[in-house]
């Protein structure tokens, strides 16, 4: 059952998200990666405290664990927050922990990082990395949160990514280094896999809700297209694929504090992925043309879900770590699945 | 409408009947091949389901002073996906335990109550479910079986069809029209329970396509019941039902009818790569995926019984789940066969490829019983804010 506090941050957040991130100002942000909008934007969330609610009371946050800041996470899928919201969270909670100072910028996590014989660090397709000023990467020295600047950057992705290819030409002296007492170590990508998953949730329930407003307006044969039964019937799957989503997501961001178990983050990034697809193709086919045009906000939601499916492994990369953790056990699959979902 | 579905687990106390419950099943279970366990909730065993009972593992839900075990849905959860894990042949008491116990302990009289729910929970009284009839399947309402109010009860005439175990059961709850005619649809409807014993009986086994005979035909020829064979209200039946079918569509059973085969599969795979060999990364991916299914379906059904159990009737997000679950259901079978083909020149093991071929054969139901996908999406759809 959903507890006072998940309500009460749920509301809260909404209302924060309308006023600050409504769909003019995450065409403005994507236009504009750096600009003031995407500023403006970030103060609004840092004065929210919801960036720090994951760090420890003593620390100046809230001392929640995904358990209840999940919510937050569905918001900013909810909305297409142009901005690595929960990526931040997550990196100020685990700099808490051992008590380094975190940047008061946003943050994105890079999905795999490495070092080049001349010394250029180089990071690919790094979600946010365009409205991000920090960049967590995981070097052979170790984990290391990058500053943007005298960083290169190129946009990956289609028109509106906010994804993007960075280069350092070395490892910036001001550079954070992560603890090695972290313990165990995190699994950034595992985490951010869950997170994102957890954003593609709440575009999801955002798509299907649009999916039901416009077939209960548009008519068609003398009434709205929401009457017939084969609109019906796609709806009524998405709906059903938006709530295996959410499950999916919930079940990795169960936990008391800020970690995701890897196998938890599978079935959340591989479970959302699969929902995704169908959700966007019949948000699609339910609004007709309009559906794709630049200016209906459809397109907001659906572009994220389809690039959100890529990041940080999809589908097939997923599964295939989950299958052969299975394989390579002896549960049976009703016992996998509970100890799995018993470990959040 | 349609409400969340939040992620619980099962209390602790409830997930402490697990291990007993396991280790009586698997024993009883141990010389049945994976091709008769995959019948699971179909497969009959009356002698297996009175040992259930004498464990005190049916009518967990039921109140004590009826000879159940006050136990909450959850405690009932645990037994029943471990009981279908097991494809352990429960069907006997299946029916009454899921819906007609709790629909006798919601609507029935004291003397009712009395008389049926002990032998329930002994395991000694089996039911059936009365609905489907040759002009009314998914069109339940249209029922044309009639029952006349006579001097001291009812007469029934007309004929029920798709009754899964009529001719191995004590009772059938009917749902059949009392007044008006079929095109008043909901209204003027009633539930009996009906002896199956009565004379004007006739019961015929309908064959399956897996050589099975679990459903039935059912001929009611002028049989006379008494007046309290009527449960509940004359005239309440449809709204009796409708609470009836979210017990119905929200177990466990809707999402597991092809565990054993992906079991056993896996564990095929597993003796035949133990050998140190990297496993086949398509068969990798596909138990990926099942998993991955199989983790956020039975998160969902515990979140509905969550729902059962704050005495909620979560009819519209069963019917989600059960979509979602029957469609799992399918896919196994249908994914495991390719897998099974995608090395011609090694054939599966005889009994792996038997399961593999019952599920095939039956899987098509898996979607029709209980309510059709296409009605359920339809009810979805409206609890979404559609029509």
């Amino acid at each position: 059952m959903r507890t006072v506090i998940d309500t009460m941050i749920a509301d809260s957040v909404e209302h924060i998200l309308q006023d600050c991130c409504d769909p003019q100002r995450v065409r403005q942000v994507e236009a504009d990666p750096r600009g003031n909008v995407a500023s403006a934007m970030w103060e609004v969330l840092e004065q929210s405290g919801f960036i720090d609610a994951l760090c420890p009371e003593h620390m100046g946050g809230a001392g929640l664990g995904w358990r209840e800041a999940a919510p937050i996470v569905f918001a900013c899928g909810r909305h297409a927050l142009p901005l690595p919201m929960a990526a931040t969270m997550l990196v100020r909670a685990v700099l808490a922990e051992t008590s380094v100072d975190a940047p008061s910028e946003p943050v994105a996590i890079a999905s795999a990082a490495d070092v080049l014989d001349d010394g250029t660090v180089r990071a690919d397709a790094v979600p946010y990395g365009l409205t991000a000023r920090w960049v967590l990467v995981s070097l052979p020295v170790g984990d290391r949160l990058l500053p943007i600047d005298g960083a290169s950057r190129s946009p990956f992705g289609g028109r509106g990514t906010l994804s993007a290819n960075i280069r350092w030409p070395a490892v910036p002296a001001n550079s954070i280094p992560l603890s090695s007492k972290t313990n165990p170590a995190v699994c950034w990508r595992a985490t951010a896999a869950a997170l994102v998953a957890a954003q593609m949730a709440g575009a999801m329930q955002r798509v299907t809700a649009m999916a039901i407003e416009h077939a209960n307006n548009r008519n068609q044969f003398g009434k709205p297209i929401g009457r017939q039964q084969a609109i019906q019937q796609q709806i009524s799957i998405m709906a059903a694929q938006t709530f295996a989503a959410r499950m999916a997501a919930s079940i990795a961001l169960g936990g008391a504090g800020w970690r995701v178990h890897p196998n938890t983050a599978a079935v959340a990034k591989a479970r959302a992925g699969e929902a995704a697809v169908q959700v966007a193709a019949i948000g699609h086919a339910v609004h007709g043309a309009i559906g794709i045009t630049e200016e209906f906000d459809l397109q907001l939601f659906t572009r994220r879900l389809n690039e959100w499916r890529g990041e940080y492994g999809g589908e097939s990369y997923w599964n295939g770590i989950l299958g052969r953790t299975l394989l390579e056990g002896a549960m049976s699959p009703l016992d996998f699945t509970r100890i799995l979902t018993a470990a959040t | 409408m349609i409400s969340e579905l939040p992620f619980v687990n099962i209390p602790s106390e409830d997930e402490s009947l697990r291990q007993s419950v396991r280790r009586f099943v698997r024993d009883y279970v141990a010389n049945l091949p994976p091709d008769i366990r995959a019948r699971s909730w179909l497969g009959f065993d009356a002698e297996f389901s009175r040992q259930l009972a004498a464990r005190g593992w049916i009518g967990l839900t039921l109140p004590l002073e009826y000879g159940g075990h006050g136990r909450g849905h959850f405690a009932r959860f645990v037994v029943a996906e471990e009981l279908l894990a097991a494809g352990a042949p429960v069907s006997a008491h299946w029916f009454a335990d899921r819906q007609s116990a709790p629909l006798i302990a919601k609507y029935g009289t004291e003397a009712q109550k009395r008389f049926y729910l002990p032998a329930i929970c002994r395991g000694e009284a089996f039911f059936c479910i009365g609905m489907s009839e040759p002009g009314a399947g998914s069109d339940l309402a249209s029922v044309r079986t009639r029952a006349e109010k006579t001097a001291d009860g009812w007469r029934m005439k007309g004929h029920k069809i798709w009754t899964s175990n009529a001719h191995r059961s004590h009772y059938m709850i009917a749902l059949v029209r009392t007044s008006g005619i079929p095109e008043d649809r909901q209204k003027g409807l009633s539930q009996f329970i009906v002896n199956l014993k009565s004379p004007g009986i006739t019961i015929r086994p309908i064959r399956d396509a897996a050589g099975d005979d679990h459903f039935c035909e059912v001929f009611f020829d002028e049989v006379e019941l008494r007046d309290d064979a009527l449960i509940g209200s004359e005239g309440t039946g449809w709204e009796q039902v409708t609470a009836e079918l979210a017990f119905e569509r929200s177990g466990p059973e809707r999402l597991y009818s092809s565990l054993v085969l992906l079991e056993e599969w896996l564990d095929a795979i597993r003796s035949r790569d133990r050998s140190g060999k990297e496993f086949n990364p398509s068969d990798q991916l596909l138990a990926g995926r099942l998993a991955s299914h199989l983790t956020v379906l039975r998160a969902l059904s515990i979140s509905v019984t969550c729902k059962l159990e704050a005495g909620e009737s979560p009819v519209v997000e069963a019917a989600l789940v059960k979509d979602l679950g029957t469609e799992f259901e399918q896919a196994v079978p249908t994914l495991i066969s390719d897998a099974l083909a995608a090395t011609p020149d090694e054939a599966a093991a005889p009994q792996l490829a038997r399961t593999v071929a019952y599920l095939t054969q039956v899987a098509p139901t898996f979607s029709l019983r209980g309510g059709t996908r296409e009605i359920l999406r339809g009810m979805i759809a409206r609890g979404l804010g559609l029509r």
